[in-house]
């Protein structure tokens, strides 16, 4: 059986093999036993508030179609039209009572159902009796705190089991307003030249913070945002089913909430007043822990929920080994006000995206490392062990990316050997 | 405001070429003491900054420290500077009174980097003002016309 990650506690040492980042033949199992096997993220339930709304997602390699059919029920249907193919729906979103396939016109409604063809005189009167003709739906699809994930493999376990430990960290954000969170219109779609795995980790990675983002810190020190000895001080976890999360305190403002001066008088006491409010539901610790700390949490795969001084939920699929395509949401609190949801949107778009300050510097780290790897020949291993020898390992440490490998091995690990066994029974 | 397209095309120009050549200080000296910085979400361009993500959304203060970031050696995705070179074409006047004036252009931009080559499409719509008696930038938007960063992956350089 070929190791891809080997973990050596004795001699606290935890390597991963390069090739899971550059093997075309890897990426064919990561299909197989990860993005088809694994719950994936589709969406946020405020981003189809009415019945008839939709958004068009790729989940998985798939077209999917998440909607709120005209029975408010969520769904997501498969972007195909059950006749030859083609996508019924190619608007990115919008609301709608019929999804209409050009080709043949044959519609749908937005619950799925085939409701009209052209010539029909020429199909038995038993068609479509069993509703094989109505667009196939996405068996399992639940939904966690309006997090809602799909999953294509109908023996997997609930959703609940799966999130596991990460249950607890998408609490501290869906807590974070009383009339419940909603994802900002129009997300960000980039791409990045390197193996996704790369972004896995990047995202729970507080090693690189200061290395890499040095000049953000500059700036947000220009707000009153000075690094002090406390900042950047926390844990990070294995939450185990391949989760990782980094919990820790950073110079950076926090919209819930964290002032920092430049917010003026008027931002203290709005935090303030947040404050307040979340101590008296949650009790003193839990509403220190939700405005003060930030987090970075990863669901494995590739679901990326950073609260830090604004709040990004990011997906990203490979299309080749070498290149990923990413999508970035934000999250914030509904019914905030317009000041302050400025100053929400101003710390986002300073550091995350495709156009902030920090973001272009993690695409080019991981591109540097994607271009190392044409050294894997001779340069064949990564190493993961920082914080190995501690007992509770620091956020700078790299132990909730070994939770991420650690199962990542499991299922890539078995797989290739099973599918070695059965080569080798065939040949 | 009274200005031929002509002076206005002089001074689109300038600008190009300032940040073709990364002097960028001087770039972000063309801007008014209000000035702006703005992209749009894509195929969203008069999206409320409230309501959606947007890729940049610069006051004056920002995009100044924008610029004057990129000239560190420790903003990685631009160390060493790429090659940049930016086309502006079909340059038009679209609105014109006492205190200002509002003009398009087209811009084709291309960065060059390791054996990549991207390019960067759209429309750049600027609100120009006089300020002690000289020309700035009150609003630069740039409207993007990709469906989305990819290849691009970012937008690290000015556009």
């Amino acid at each position: 059986m070929k190791k891809y990650v080997v973990e050596d506690k004795l001699n606290s040492e935890f390597l991963v093999h390069r090739s899971v980042f550059t093997e075309q033949q890897i990426l064919e199992l990561e299909k197989k036993e990860i993005f088809s096997k694994c719950w994936l993220y589709i969406g946020h339930e405020s981003e189809i508030p009415k019945n008839g709304d939709f958004v068009r997602r790729k989940v998985g390699g798939r077209n999917l179609l998440f909607t709120r059919g005209s029975d408010g029920a969520v769904r997501a249907l498969y972007n195909s039209c059950t006749h030859r193919g083609a996508l019924v729906c190619r608007e990115n979103k919008g609301n709608t009572k019929v999804f209409r396939c050009f080709y043949h016109a044959w519609s749908f409604t937005n619950k799925g159902e085939l409701v009209g063809m052209p010539g029909k005189d020429g199909f038995s009167e038993t068609f479509n009796c069993n509703g094989s003709k109505n667009l196939k739906e996405v068996t399992r699809l639940e939904s966690y705190r309006e997090f809602v994930f799909v999953n294509f493999d109908n023996n997997a376990i609930s959703l609940e089991d799966y999130l596991g430990n990460a249950k607890e960290y998408l609490d501290l954000v869906a807590d974070q307003s009383e009339l419940g969170m909603e994802v900002l219109l129009d997300p960000q779609e980039y791409s990045v030249r390197a193996n996704w795995k790369l972004l896995s980790e990047n995202s729970v990675d507080s090693y690189h913070g200061m290395p890499t983002h040095k000049t953000y810190f500059e700036i947000v020190a220009t707000r009153g945002g000075e690094l002090s000895k406390g900042d950047l001080q926390g844990v990070g976890l294995d939450l185990g089913n391949g989760h990782a999360v980094v919990e820790y305190t950073a110079p950076w403002g926090r919209p819930v909430g964290r002032w920092i001066p430049a917010w003026g008088e008027e931002g203290q006491k709005e935090i303030d007043e947040i404050t307040c409010k979340l101590e008296n539901k949650f009790g003193k610790e839990r509403a220190e822990r939700i405005t003060k700390k930030n987090r970075n949490l990863l669901i494995f795969p590739n679901l990326v929920i950073n609260d830090i001084m604004a709040i990004t939920i990011r997906t990203f699929y490979p299309i080749e080994p070498g290149y990923m395509e990413v999508t970035g949401y934000a999250l914030a609190a509904k019914g905030e006000n317009e000041e302050f949801r400025r100053r929400r949107n101003d710390n986002f778009l300073e550091f995350i995206g495709p156009g902030g300050f920090a973001t272009p510097d993690d695409n080019e780290a991981l591109e540097l490392c994607q271009e190392g790897f044409l050294n894997n020949q001779e340069v064949e291993w990564n190493d993961i062990s920082k914080g190995m020898i501690r007992e509770q390992p620091l956020s700078n440490d790299e132990e909730q990316m070994r939770g991420f490998w650690r199962k990542y091995n499991e299922v890539i690990s078995n797989s290739s050997s099973k599918n070695l066994q059965e080569e080798q029974v065939k040949g | 405001m009274n200005i031929t397209r002509q002076a206005i095309e002089d001074f689109l120009y300038m600008e190009a070429e300032l940040l073709d050549e990364w002097k960028l200080e001087e770039w972000a000296t063309l801007f008014s003491s209000k000035g702006s910085y703005l992209i749009p979400p894509i195929g969203n361009p008069n999206a409320d900054s409230a309501k959606s993500l947007y890729l940049v959304n610069d006051d004056r203060a920002r995009l100044e420290q924008r610029a004057l970031r990129l000239l560190k050696k420790e903003a990685h995705v631009e160390y060493p500077h790429s090659s940049t070179l930016r086309n502006y074409n079909n340059v038009r006047i679209v609105d014109q009174n006492e205190n200002s004036i509002s003009v398009k252009c087209n811009f084709t931009t291309y960065r060059s980097k390791r054996a990549d080559l991207d390019s960067f499409i759209g429309v750049l719509e600027y609100k120009l003002v006089i300020e002690n008696e000289e020309l700035k930038i009150e609003e630069k938007k740039v409207v993007l016309k990709l469906e989305s960063l990819r290849p691009q992956g970012k937008v690290s350089l000015i556009l």
